[in-house]
């Protein structure tokens, strides 16, 4: 049974993508080390949800194992139904270290492009598709520099586009714009909402800035510290119109961000809720 | 105006150098050290005649083959044992053994094997010139970074187009690096495997000369092997140029910031 996702982005509750019970162990010299005991949860199509927890909370442990570049130890993801065992044709992912992931042997144009080549897509379609992306994320007048010619923001842009020509059904980023200045950052927040209404696509972003984890998304899962669970898992019931001074000027804006700020100091002196500590026994 | 000013820096210590030695032979006549009107003369009588043909390209054409097959014998080995991380353990002990033998004493042993033949030669050339590429090359893809290739792997972009995209181009610094050694060491094994039982090429015939106490056209011979040597390393620096423009266009921007 395959659902052909693509024709409907009408709200169907369908978990696009499901993580259940999953656990990461590190076997190390030192002794296995525990990075993620025990995540469940369920991302609908189209949904932009953001992960935040504090910093060593298992956040990049666990998109790697959403995106098939490791295998957890225990549990299991679900793309669309389908069990994640390497990376999955429909996901994309757009790292931290932008200076990282880009090709810097390859122009602009040829980065965005290589990933369809690869997959066979037309010359024709291809160009249209890399066109159009570039175009999305603004970066239609470079297509011929490098991307160590750009500045961090703008390399970070090329990754993005290159995501999105991709076509993905799933866009992962892991810590995206911790690496930019603060107002590139702002710039690419409003980006990634976006593109995000434009394509219909489903986003998990993974950050460990509260105010960009509210602004961002229309949903937060809050993360506990290592070894990680679900601590909250919450709705942002702000206007779906977001912008940068208004949305955040909105009283509500404070209160959940208030909330959010609060979970994770929790987290971080190691409560965890009692659900998630009865699965460990 | 940009053009002359570079010819200048390259042309004005040889010229130096000549001057010096033209300098020191005015008086003196020792049998052993030409002037340079001699060596020039000899030079053109000696080398611009059937010579170039029966001695110059073939040493050439030896030379040539030995290293572009050193290059791909030491590329290709080397993106193997690099990425396989069994093969790397089971090869590596072997290789320093390999690597650790002098290629000349490799030339009688050669000899016996397939004979005085250009096989021979180019088969000397070949395992000295092998081990500068192999064992950058498989530094070179050891040292892929970690993100690009999670990048790389997120895309689908495996295998064949892997090596392509990713694995050959990362690792292209250390394979040139690894090119410039073997050029100067195939110029050096040329000469070697010629000096042994031969009847042409470069080191032949400046041994032949040397033997037959023809001190000019020995000379000569020598200044052939030295422009040889500086035309293989602008050829060579040229290449560079275009293969690594992005690493150091790169490098600039990070010494910048």
């Amino acid at each position: 049974m395959q659902p052909d996702t693509t024709a409907s982005p009408s709200g169907k509750p369908a978990a696009m993508l499901s993580v259940r019970r999953l656990k990461k162990v590190y076997q190390t010299d030192g002794g296995d080390v525990e990075a993620v005991r025990n995540l469940t949860f369920d991302l609908r199509a189209g949904e932009l949800a953001c992960l935040v927890g504090p910093s060593g909370s298992g956040k990049t442990t666990l998109l790697k194992c959403i995106s098939g570049l490791m295998a957890p130890t225990e549990g299991e993801v679900l793309l669309d139904g389908k069990r994640v065992s390497g990376p999955p044709k429909k996901m994309a992912v757009v790292f931290q270290e932008y200076g990282r992931s880009l090709f810097p042997w390859m122009r602009v144009r040829e980065n965005v492009d290589l990933p369809l080549k690869n997959q066979g897509v037309p010359k024709g379609e291809r160009d249209r598709l890399v066109d159009d992306a570039l175009e999305a994320v603004g970066l239609s007048h470079v297509p011929r520099s490098y991307p160590w010619q750009l500045s961090g923001g703008m390399q970070q842009r090329v990754a993005i586009a290159r995501a999105i020509a991709y076509q993905p059904e799933v866009l992962l980023m892991d810590e995206p714009f911790a690496a930019v200045d603060a107002q590139t950052r702002a710039d690419l927040e409003d980006l990634i909402r976006t593109v995000w209404k434009k394509l219909g696509i489903t986003v998990l972003f993974v950050t460990h800035d509260i105010d960009e984890s509210v602004y961002l998304g229309e949903r937060v899962i809050i993360l506990s510290s290592s070894p990680t669970v679900v601590q909250e898992d919450i709705v942002i019931d702000l206007p779906e119109q977001r912008d940068q001074l208004n949305t955040r000027a909105l009283p509500r804006f404070t209160e959940l961000r208030h909330h959010v700020y609060e979970q994770i100091q929790i987290a971080k002196k190691g409560h965890r809720p009692a659900s998630a500590g009865a699965d460990v026994a | 105006m940009k053009a002359l000013k570079t010819l200048g820096y390259i042309l004005a210590l040889p010229v130096l150098l000549v001057l010096a030695w033209w300098a020191s032979t005015l008086g003196a006549v020792n049998f052993f050290v030409p002037t340079p009107a001699t060596l020039a003369a000899k030079f053109g009588e000696v080398w611009f005649g059937p010579r170039f043909f029966s001695d110059v390209l073939p040493s050439i054409g030896r030379l040539l083959v030995g290293v572009v097959a050193a290059i791909v014998i030491g590329v290709v080995g080397g993106v193997l044992i690099g990425s396989v991380r069994w093969l790397r353990a089971l090869l590596e002990p072997t290789l320093e053994f390999f690597r650790a033998i002098p290629p000349p004493v490799l030339v009688p042993v050669l000899i016996l094997l397939m004979g005085i033949t250009d096989g021979m030669k180019v088969a000397v050339i070949i395992s000295g010139c092998v081990w500068p590429v192999l064992l950058n090359t498989i530094e070179g893809v050891r040292a892929v970074d970690g993100v690009l290739s999670d990048s790389a792997h997120t895309y689908g972009i495996d295998g064949w187009a892997r090596v392509r995209y990713l694995v050959l181009p990362s690792a292209s610094p250390q394979i040139m690096a690894g090119v410039r050694q073997s050029l100067s060491l195939g110029l050096i094994l040329m000469v070697i495997s010629e000096m042994f039982a031969s009847s042409s090429g470069l080191g032949f015939t400046i041994v032949q000369f040397q033997r037959s106490f023809a001190i000019p056209e020995m000379w000569s011979g020598i200044v052939v092997l030295g422009l040889l040597g500086v035309a293989m390393s602008f050829i060579f620096q040229w290449a560079e140029r275009n293969i690594l423009r992005w690493y150091h266009g790169q490098k600039e921007v990070e010494n910048a910031a």
